[in-house]
Parts: structure tokens; sequence; C-alpha cells
């Protein structure tokens, strides 16, 4: 009995690292060995007709007197806040709304809401391309209709990041909306309860009682929102429909696609590996900052 | 007498308020379904009209029919059977492979007992939060050197496991399969990996399905890496092959969203199989997230 059991043990270890080891292998090969080799790849001058010579920081240096960057970085910001700040509160008000048990057809709701974030970001961008384009778009059209002037969108800067950043809104609002909405749901109904004999009005609930209980949820999705939004890429390449520039002006270049036009028009890749360590390195302070400071918000 | 018709009048009118408040929610939600459909619709609508009905004022709302000349015109360009068929096998195999693996993985951490368990778990976890599209030129230059640029394979490998699938299949199994029962069939001599085939596969196949349409989705919709990859339109992908109509025929709106609607229709009648399940999914995963 005693041999079986040990035998029973070592067949677990054997068949727990062995189950687990797939995963390993492939995240260490495709997704760990990569990142690890930019960091090695930044400090070179690479290109695909020389071999690699270690330059120190000069890519850096390169970078920090590069316009282009600054650029990037403003508009990935711009274009990361108009979409996110948008996204996060209309989701929490359709979550709300969803999470009203007297509405009907349930699943219905939820399955609409969730459609657009099927769809792929090539499509998305081709749909609201053409519905935002400049002489024969619906929403133009619109425009003119009621008395406004029509808006060169893609190639104005401010009117580019509010098109991608409707682009990003419509296809994860819904997500977002769903996830809130199961939060939403643990919430106890005796905390309702209590404030409705208090006399609260529903909007005071919904400040008071929703946000706070589900307060880690949304620190869980800003935080997502924020690595995402600030890789931002698709949308504005296929925007620009012919390359890594970013638009006529560079008017909605995003690090990203600074990043792919060194990389892979160019062909600088000390360069543009440099780009990717200063994105990551951006990315994961602004991570930090945002989980501070929303873990600050309190009702 | 008086007192009983006031109060009734009173519950009335709080009656007729939350009425008026439904109402409203109505009114709000088939907004917010017009708006994730409407797109959709659109895609149809320009695909299947004419150039000189898009560019119409006011411009046309209802599809033409013109839809079969457009998905000709498509694909003269490109034969679009080609990027289909190829989206398919790359999205299934991803799918299969990231079920197979997260639910392996999952009933590891679960169920079984090895060393660092614990530590490793902590560790899938934490390489959700890497940003892996930062590693992107060395990810291209080893691709290269493997000789796998250009090949549906370069798209497939780094797909074949996925750090969310192993978080959430070990939480589905933890809940999902009784200790007593494993423990039954070890006692009838099964081997591990008899347990996870015949006891913890059929106990969380529904959810697994799910997991597995996540990745298939995922799959048919990544743009990014297939786009560097793939250079000849035997290899393309969908999302390749609608990106390649768009800086071919810039201004051909019609070409550009009928490849678009190619490409979003097999999705499309996926959801319609399995909305409920999905959006179970989307709900379970953000609550053990």
């Amino acid at each position: 009995m005693a041999t079986n059991s040990k035998k029973l043990l070592r067949s677990e270890r054997r068949s727990g690292l062995l189950y687990t080891s797939p995963f390993f292998i492939i995240f260490a090969v495709f997704g760990l060995f990569p990142i690890v080799y930019t960091f090695w790849v930044g400090f070179h001058k690479w290109d695909p007709f020389s071999e690699p010579t270690w330059v120190g920081l000069d890519n850096f240096v390169l970078l920090m007197g590069d316009d282009r960057l600054w650029l990037a970085i403003r508009n990935t910001f711009s274009i990361w806040f108009l979409s996110s700040v948008p996204q996060i509160l209309i989701a929490l008000w359709l979550a709300w709304i969803l999470n009203h048990s007297r509405i009907k057809g349930n699943t219905f709701w939820r399955s609409v809401v969730l459609i657009p974030n099927i769809t792929s970001v090539v499509a998305v961008a081709v749909v609201f391309g053409q519905l935002f384009g400049r002489d024969y778009g619906m929403i133009n059209w619109l425009l003119t209709v009621l008395g406004f002037t029509p808006i060169d969108w893609v190639n104005g800067t401010f009117s580019s990041h509010v098109l991608i950043a409707i682009m990003v809104i419509w296809r994860w609002t819904g997500y977002n909306a769903l996830i809130y909405l199961a939060a939403m749901q643990s919430v106890p109904e005796e905390l309702y309860e209590a404030a409705e004999l208090d006399g609260a009005s529903k909007f005071r609930q919904f400040i008071e009682i929703t946000i706070p209980q589900i307060r880690p949820t949304i620190i869980f999705t800003v935080i997502v929102s924020t690595i995402g939004g600030l890789q931002i890429f698709a949308e504005p390449l296929i925007l620009d429909g012919q390359g890594y520039a970013g638009g006529v002006s560079r008017q909605f270049s995003t690090v990203t696609l600074f990043m792919f036009e060194q990389g892979f028009s160019r062909f600088e890749y000390g360069y543009a590996s440099a780009i990717a360590i200063v994105l990551t390195l951006i990315v994961i302070s602004f991570s930090i900052v945002n989980f501070l400071i929303v873990r600050k918000i309190r009702a | 007498m008086a007192k009983k018709a006031a109060v009734r009048s009173q519950k009335d009118q709080s009656s007729l308020r939350t009425r008026a408040i439904k109402n409203r929610q109505y009114i709000w939600l088939g907004l917010i379904a017009f708006f994730s459909v409407f797109p959709f619709y659109w895609m149809f609508v320009i695909s299947s009209n004419n150039s000189a009905a898009i560019n119409e004022r006011p411009p046309a709302v209802i599809p033409g029919e013109n839809f079969l000349t457009s998905v000709a015109q498509v694909n003269e360009i490109i034969n679009f059977a080609v990027p289909l068929v190829n989206s398919l096998l790359v999205a299934s195999v991803v799918a299969a492979s990231q079920v197979f693996f997260s639910t392996l993985a999952g009933f590891a951490f679960a169920k079984l007992r090895f060393p660092g368990r614990n530590g490793l778990f902590v560790f899938v976890l934490a390489t959700m939060m890497v940003p892996t599209g930062l590693g992107i030129i060395p990810f291209y230059l080893m691709m290269s050197n493997l000789g796998l640029i250009n090949t549906l394979g370069s798209v497939i490998l780094p797909g074949l496991t996925t750090a969310f699938g192993v978080f959430w299949m070990r939480q589905t199994i933890e809940g999902g399969v009784p200790d007593e029962l494993i423990e039954a069939a070890r006692i009838d001599g099964a081997s591990n990996f008899r347990i996870y085939r015949s006891i913890v596969m059929p106990s969380i196949a529904p959810t697994a399905g799910v997991l597995g349409l996540f990745g298939f989705l995922a799959a048919w919709n990544d743009f990014m890496w297939p786009l560097l990859s793939l250079n000849s339109p035997e290899n393309f992908t969908v999302q390749v092959a609608v990106r390649q109509l768009r800086s071919a025929y810039f201004v051909d709106y019609s070409i550009q969203m009928t490849g678009a609607f190619l490409a979003t229709v097999p999705l499309l009648i996926l959801f319609a199989l399995v909305a409920r399940r999905m959006v179970a999914g989307v709900m379970a995963g953000a609550i053990k997230g």
C-alpha cells in the first residue's frame, strides 16, 4: 500500500510537469524569447545587409530627439484617452441597464451587445472608414442635413483620433459591459434594499454601492484597456490604407505603427527595437499609475 | 374609503413610474442594439450596391442587387475561397490545440500534486500581463531563421497555447470535477491521462467548447502577425486578404466591403449558433478574473 501510494505520487509529479510543459515551452519560444531579445537588439545597429554592431545607447539618444516618436506618443495617448474613458462609462451604464431583472429577453440583449466584439479590426476599420468618408460617407451626409459642415475625418488630427476611438469603443463596449454585469450580479441585494429604505435615488445607489462594490473589476478592465490601447496598431494602419505612416501628415501615427515603420519598411531593426523598449516602459509605468489612481477612487 | 383610494392611486402612480422607467430602458437597449448591428448591415448594403448608388445623396440605405457582381470582382483580385479555407484551417487547428493544452494543463494545476505547482500557476497568470506584441522585431527574425515566413505554420505555432485558457480551465476543473470521482478512478487503476480523458473532459466539455470558440475567433481575426508573415496570395488568411483589397482599391468601397463581409459572415453564423454560450463564457471569465 505504501509503495503503491508512492508510485501514485511519482506518477502525479511526472504527469503534472508533462501536462503543463507545452504552455511554458510555447511561451518561452514565442513570447518570452522575442521580448528579451528585443532588449539586446535595441542596443545594436542592425539591418538586413549587415551584421549587428553594438552601439550602446545611440538608438535611444537618437530616439529622444526624434519628433516622430513624440508625435506618436501624443497620438497614442490621445487615442487611448478618447477611446477608454467613454468606453468604460458607457459600459458601466449599459451593464446597469442590463442588470435590471425586470427586463425581458436577457440572453438576447446580452448577445446583441457582444456582436461587435466578434468582428475583426480589419472589417471594423473598412466599415467605419466608409461611414466616415469625406465625400460619400453617411456621417458627413447626416452632418450636412443637420446643417453642420462636413468633417474631413481621416485628414484632421483630432477628428482622426475620434474616428479611431469610435472604432475601439464600438468593438469593446459591449464586451466590457458583460464583464461589469457579471460583477454587478454578485453585489448583495441587501445593500440596495437598505439604500432604498433610506430613500437613495437609483443614481446614488449606482455611485455609492455599485461602483465601489465592483471596483476590482473596473481596475482589471482599466489595466487591460491600457495595455491593449497603448499598443494600438491595426485601426490606424488600415485607416491609412497605404503604409505604416499613419496618415499623410502622420496625424494618427501611433508608437506601435512607428515601430513597424522602422522595422519593416526601413529595416532598422535596432532602432525599431529601441522604440519597442520605450513603449514597454511606457506601458508598464502607465499601468502602475492607472492602478494607483483607480485604487484611490472611493465613493 | 378616501384613504384607500389615495393609497391605490399612489400605487398606480408608482407602477406607472416603473413602467416608464422600463420603457426608457427598452428604448436605450434598442438604440444600443441598432448601433451594434448597423455596421454589419451596412457592409451588406455597400457590397450589394454599385458605386453610383453608394455615391448618391442621400446614400442608398437598402441592399441592392449587385452582391454577386461584387463577389465576382473580389474574386478577380484574390480568389477569396483560398483565404477562407486558410483561415478555417488556421483557426480550427489553433482552437483544437488551445482546448487540448489548456484543459490538460488546467487539469494538472487543479488536481495533480507536483513540485512548484503554485509558483508555476502564478507564472502563467503573470504572462498575461506581458505585452508580447512588442517583441515583434526579433519574433520576425526568429521565424525567418526557422524558414517559417510565409507559411501557415508561422501563424499557427504561436497560438497553440493560451495563458487565459490554462487559467480558465484550471478554475473550471477545480470546481467542476469532484475529487472523489478522481480518487475512485485511481483505485480502479486508471492512469492520469485516462482520468483526464474519461472523467475530466466529459464534465467540462461545454466550457472547453467556449474556450475553443474564443480561440477560433482570435485566430480568425488575428491580423498583425499574419500581415507580416504571409506575403503570397495562396497563403493569405481572410484578414490579410481584406487588407490587400483595401490598399489595391482604396476608393472602391463595394469591393472592400464585400471582402470584409465575406470575412465576417462565417463568424456571424458561428455566433448565431452559440451566442448564449459565448455570453456565459465572457461573464464567467470575468467573475473569476
